[in-house]
Formats: C-alpha cells, sequence, structure tokens
C-alpha cells in the first residue's frame, strides 16, 4: 500500500509544478474581485434610478459577489486541467504505475486540488466582499450584521465546491476539452438561463451553482424550496455524485 | 521474474491478446518480438496494471502488482514516452514519482545525469526531442533502482549513440542480475541484446527460446542454384547423397547439405550447365518473417513466400497455423 502521505505530497509536487495552476487561481481571485467591485461601484452610482422595491431588498454583502459567475469559470478550469491533464498527456500511465492503487491516486489529487481552491476561494471572498463593501459606501453592510459572514464565508465554499464538481466530472470525462466543453458553457449560460425562465426554474434551482449560490445571499430573497445551508448541501451532493462517478470510471477504465 | 499465466485480453471484437503465458526471468535481457499490432504494448500495460485482462494474471515477483508495496522500486518501466505531462521540468516530473514511492530525491539527480539530462533537468518536456523523451522515460524506471525493467521499444527515436548506449545499459542491468523484458518489432536489434527471446504473433505465443538455440536454428545456409536443367541437376544431386532440394520460387534449387564446391564438381562432372551457384545464409530477421508470416496483422503487398515452421516453437495453437504453408512447401519440394 502505497503511503498516503507520499501521494499527498506528490501530488502537491504536480500541481504546483505546472503553471496553469498558478494563472487559474490568480484569475479566479482578481476576476471576481474587480467585477464584484465594479458592480459594486456601478450599484452605487445608480442607486438614485433603482426603483423602491429593489432598493428594500438590496443585499449589500451579495453584490460584492456578483464577480463569482465570471470567477467561477477560472475555478472550473483549474479543476479540469488538475485531473484532465493527466488524461491528455498520458501522465496517468505514468501516475498509475507508481500508485496503482486508483482510489488512493484519485483522493490524493482531489484534496490537494481543494486545499488550494479552498485557500483560494477563502481569500477571493473576503477580499471581495471588503472591496465591495468599500465602493458601496453608505450601503455597505458589515461582517457584524445577520447572514453577512455565514454568505462571504460562503462564498469560499462555494468556489471549493465549483472546483471539486469541475474534477469529478473530468474524472468521469478524461478528457480536459471535453469537460472544459460541457462545464464552461453550463455554468456561464445554460444554468442562469434556465434559472430565469419560469417553468425551467423549477429544475434548475437545484443545479449545483444556482442551489449552492443561495448561501451567498445574507438577504433572503426569492421563494427557493431551501436555505443557505440546503443549497450549500444540494451542491454538496453533485459534488459527492461526481466524485464517486470519476472514481467508478478511474477503477473500471483501462488507464 | 515475471510470470503470465493465460493472459488475455479481447477489445470489443478483437482478440489483442491471447492466452499467453511465459516467464521472464531475472538475470538476462529477455527480447519480446512480435509484428505491429502483435500485442506487445497491450501486454506490458497488463503487467503494470493500467489495463485489466480479460482472463490470466500476472505475478510480479509472486504478487500481483497493486499489491507492491512502493511499486516503483520493484519493477520500472518504459511504456511511452509520452506518458509525461509536458508542462512540467525534467527534474519535477521525476521528482513527483519519486515522492509517491519516497524514493530520496538525490535519486533524482542521479538517474538524470545516467540518462544524460542534466543540462536540462530545468526544461519542460514538452519542448524535448523524441530521443530526450525517450531518456527522460528511461530515468523514469531506473528512479526506484528496480530488480525488474520493461521497456516497450526503447530504441524508438534514439541516435545511433543514444541506441548503442541503450543496449549496454540493458545488458549491464541484466548483468547485475535484474530481469530485463524488452520488446521490438526488429529481430536485428534483438540478435545483439537478448539472451532469450519470446516471440508472438496476433496475441499467440509463437516462440520461447533462447536466443542461442533460435540462431542455430534459423540461421540456416543452403546453396542456391539455378540451370536450365534442374531434373538431371536433381538425379546427380541424389546420387551424390544430397537430400532432395528445396525450389525456390523462382524455380532455383535450394540444397542444403553439400558444399558449393561440391555441387560444382558435380556439374562439371556431369557436364550440367549452371547459371548461378551461391551459398546462402538466411537471416534472423527473414526467420522472424516466417515464423510470424502467418499471424502479421497489417501486411504489406504479398505474403512472404514459402513460409514455413521455425523450430524452436511453441508447439500448440500456433502451429496449425503454419501448417497450411508446410504442406505447399513439401509439395513444392516434390514437384
Ligand atoms: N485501447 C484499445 N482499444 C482497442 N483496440 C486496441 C487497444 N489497444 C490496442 N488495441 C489493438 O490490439 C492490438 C495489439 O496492439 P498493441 O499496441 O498491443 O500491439 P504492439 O505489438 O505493441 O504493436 P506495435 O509494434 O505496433 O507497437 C492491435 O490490433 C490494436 O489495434
Ligand atoms: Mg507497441
Amino acid at each position: 500500500m502505497a503511503s498516503a502521505t507520499a501521494v499527498l505530497q506528490s501530488e502537491w509536487t504536480k500541481v504546483r509544478s505546472v503553471r496553469s495552476t498558478v494563472w487559474t487561481l490568480v484569475t479566479a481571485f482578481a476576476v471576481t474581485v474587480a467585477v464584484g467591485g465594479g458592480i459594486s461601484a456601478l450599484v452605487t452610482a445608480t442607486w438614485g434610478d433603482a426603483p423602491p422595491a429593489d432598493r428594500a431588498m438590496f443585499d449589500a454583502a451579495q453584490t460584492s459577489f456578483s464577480g463569482m459567475f465570471l470567477g467561477q469559470l477560472a475555478l472550473i478550469v483549474f479543476g479540469v486541467l488538475v485531473i484532465g491533464g493527466e488524461y491528455s498527456t498520458g501522465m496517468i500511465r505514468s501516475s498509475l504505475a507508481a500508485v496503482p492503487q486508483r482510489g488512493v491516486l484519485l483522493a490524493a489529487k482531489v484534496a490537494v486540488a481543494t486545499a488550494l481552491a479552498l485557500v483560494t476561494g477563502m481569500v477571493t471572498s473576503f477580499t471581495a466582499f471588503f472591496v465591495g463593501q468599500a465602493f458601496l459606501g453608505q450601503r455597505a453592510t458589515t461582517l457584524a450584521e445577520e447572514g453577512v459572514l455565514r454568505a462571504v464565508f460562503g462564498a469560499g465554499l462555494y468556489m471549493t465546491l465549483i472546483t471539486m464538481f469541475a474534477m469529478g466530472v473530468t474524472a468521469m470525462l478524461r478528457s480536459p476539452m471535453l469537460s472544459l466543453g460541457i462545464l464552461m458553457p453550463f455554468f456561464f449560460l445554460v444554468s442562469s438561463i434556465l434559472a430565469a425562465v419560469p417553468k425551467a426554474k423549477e429544475v434548475a434551482q437545484y443545479f449545483p451553482d444556482q442551489a449552492g449560490a443561495r448561501i451567498m445571499q445574507a438577504v433572503p430573497m426569492g421563494d427557493a424550496p431551501y436555505g443557505p445551508w440546503g443549497g450549500l448541501g444540494i451542491m454538496a451532493l453533485w459534488v459527492v455524485a461526481a466524485l464517486a462517478g470519476g472514481y467508478l470510471v478511474l477503477k473500471k477504465r483501462d488507464a | 521474474m515475471i510470470e503470465l499465466e493465460g493472459l488475455t485480453k479481447r477489445y470489443g471484437d478483437k482478440l489483442a491478446v491471447d492466452n499467453l503465458t511465459f516467464s521472464v526471468r531475472p538475470g538476462v535481457v529477455t527480447g519480446f518480438l512480435g509484428p505491429n499490432g502483435a500485442g506487445k504494448s497491450t501486454t506490458m500495460r497488463m503487467m503494470l496494471d493500467l489495463d485489466r485482462p480479460t482472463a490470466g494474471s500476472v505475478r510480479i515477483d509472486g504478487k500481483h502488482y497493486r499489491q507492491l508495496d512502493e511499486p516503483l522500486k520493484h519493477i520500472g518501466a518504459l511504456l511511452d514516452a509520452k506518458a509525461v505531462h509536458g508542462g512540467r521540468t525534467a527534474h519535477n516530473h521525476l521528482l513527483c514519482l519519486a515522492q509517491s514511492n519516497r524514493i530520496p530525491r538525490a535519486r533524482v539527480d542521479e538517474v538524470l545525469e545516467t540518462v544524460g539530462l542534466t543540462a536540462v533537468a530545468k526544461k519542460r518536456s514538452g519542448g524535448f526531442s523524441l530521443g530526450m523523451g525517450q531518456r527522460l522515460g528511461i530515468a523514469a524506471a531506473l528512479l526506484g533502482d528496480p530488480r525488474i525493467l520493461m521497456f516497450d521499444e526503447p530504441v524508438n527515436g534514439l541516435d545511433p549513440e543514444g541506441i548503442h548506449w541503450i543496449r549496454n545499459l540493458m545488458k549491464d542491468l541484466a548483468a547485475q542480475g535484474r530481469t530485463v523484458f524488452v520488446s521490438s518489432h526488429l529481430m536485428s536489434e534483438m540478435a545483439l541484446t537478448a539472451d532469450h527471446l519470446i516471440v508472438i504473433g496476433r496475441g499467440k505465443l509463437l516462440a520461447d527460446t533462447s536466443m542461442a538455440d533460435f540462431i542455430a536454428v534459423n540461421s540456416r545456409s543452403f546453396v542456391r542454384i539455378r540451370t536450365p536443367e534442374p531434373e538431371r541437376l536433381r538425379d546427380a544431386l541424389a546420387k551424390a547423397g544430397a537430400s532432395a532440394p528445396a525450389t525456390a520460387a523462382d524455380g532455383a534449387l535450394e540444397v542444403e547439405d553439400l558444399p558449393a564446391e561440391r555441387i560444382g564438381e558435380l556439374a562439371a562432372e556431369h557436364g550440367l550447365v549452371l547459371h548461378e551457384l551461391s551459398p546462402q545464409r538466411a537471416s534472423l530477421e527473414e526467420a522472424f518473417m516466417r515464423m510470424t508470416a502467418a499471424s502479421v496483422e497489417y501486411q504489406a503487398g504479398a505474403p512472404v513466400p514459402g513460409a514455413v515452421p521455425v523450430p524452436g516453437a511453441v508447439p500448440g495453437g500456433a502451429v496449425q497455423q503454419w501448417g497450411g504453408s508446410w504442406e505447399q512447401r513439401k509439395q513444392g519440394k516434390e514437384s
């Protein structure tokens, strides 16, 4: 049996020794913070024109996470490349020859990438929050307000889970191109479009990103049949299903 | 020691590896020979548990690959040189493999030195030439200082100096008592390195023999004769005690048990005209081609004429494949 710490160390070397790790994680941070800050500034500038109903429902915390829909794409790329890079390059055969216990290999790889995504997610969510509040001026909120700390913390967890989901899907599809071709349009367009269509919404609200995003709201709105943690739980179920599927594929298929 | 038992792999309808049973012993270089598509790479992937056998098993020092504790310390393999993430430096590629098997970091620099890649250790392997990639793959195989080494077509892409180097490396490794298993589709290459030979064709075992035996039996020498009066020459040869000569595709006679000088004298005695009288030696490459002719998967043009069974071959299934051509050849002799 390969030693778990040895395999974790090896996976850490793998992830830190390819350039895509740094640029995807930095992009996720920069895009989420910059877009969140920009939209917060826009809200401040156009506050007088907003209808009263919108003003009453205003969620300062969620507004600062407005860049998430774009920033998450960089994390998806990170998750896809961590797993898919092994397949597209043929490295998987070297990796499995070194660690033939396939479950151990996958678990170590997912653990290392998840830890990186968690750190990136938390740094990004707190930074996006404070930058966003700075631009919101009078309408800013603080971590002490009800639900705000949960929303900020939750945003970091959301980014971690979306990365894990991308890893699970890629482990199933075994191809970075195919995985990106499915995940990017889904999370950038399909999911949010369906969530805006009245009938489709009934289903779309259970999609991983739609359900998970609920935790980023400090002021509850909409009529979702789940709360913030319930939504994150639904997202976590998607992650578990994707990773389990990925594990089965890795275990059963020839490398 | 590697032991295969009834190893079989089926891809859909296609039987890529068909009931292979053989062992690879330590202390010698064992050549694994077969034409393109014979199933060599598939067999090697199954040895490393990368592909799951449809039936049968492989034991590495008595254990299944998955049961090996830190497998790189038991068996090192070069499967294909492209099994590398091109974005990683040569050093980091080897380092992550070493760490997973708790191989000391210093060993990475050692193997880079051995294969001559020290100068490019910090370069990303994506930019490597075919030969450099091959050397990196060999470095990975040597990493754990394993007792068993396996190379799939290691000379691919190497320059003459590199080929010379890998040949000596394999011989040295075997001389140190290690098990060395190396595939090739070139008999001539194997004749220079291998002490033992395993030949497969269409996934089936065709021969499991020592190189010395294979050479002794297959480097058949004979005298090739062309004459306008073959029947009279046959009579003369028979009277001189030679066994019935074989007839080549172009009508030339092939005599195995008389030297060219004696045949010349015989022809002179009988006043026979000879158009050709030339001593021939069948190459090992020809012997290999004859052996696998019946099982060549992707053949260009016509089959090799006069395919005959090659002594030293494994009895059983595959022999039947040659049976037909053996009959043809006997008829050819009699005509
Ligand atoms: N993953 C696969 N799926 C389907 N068929 C396969 C697969 N891998 C190999 N084959 C088939 O199995 C047969 C054996 O292939 P293999 O690569 O093992 O041959 P080989 O002896 O290594 O040939 P070469 O000398 O060309 O490297 C071939 O006919 C090949 O097409
Ligand atoms: Mg091959």
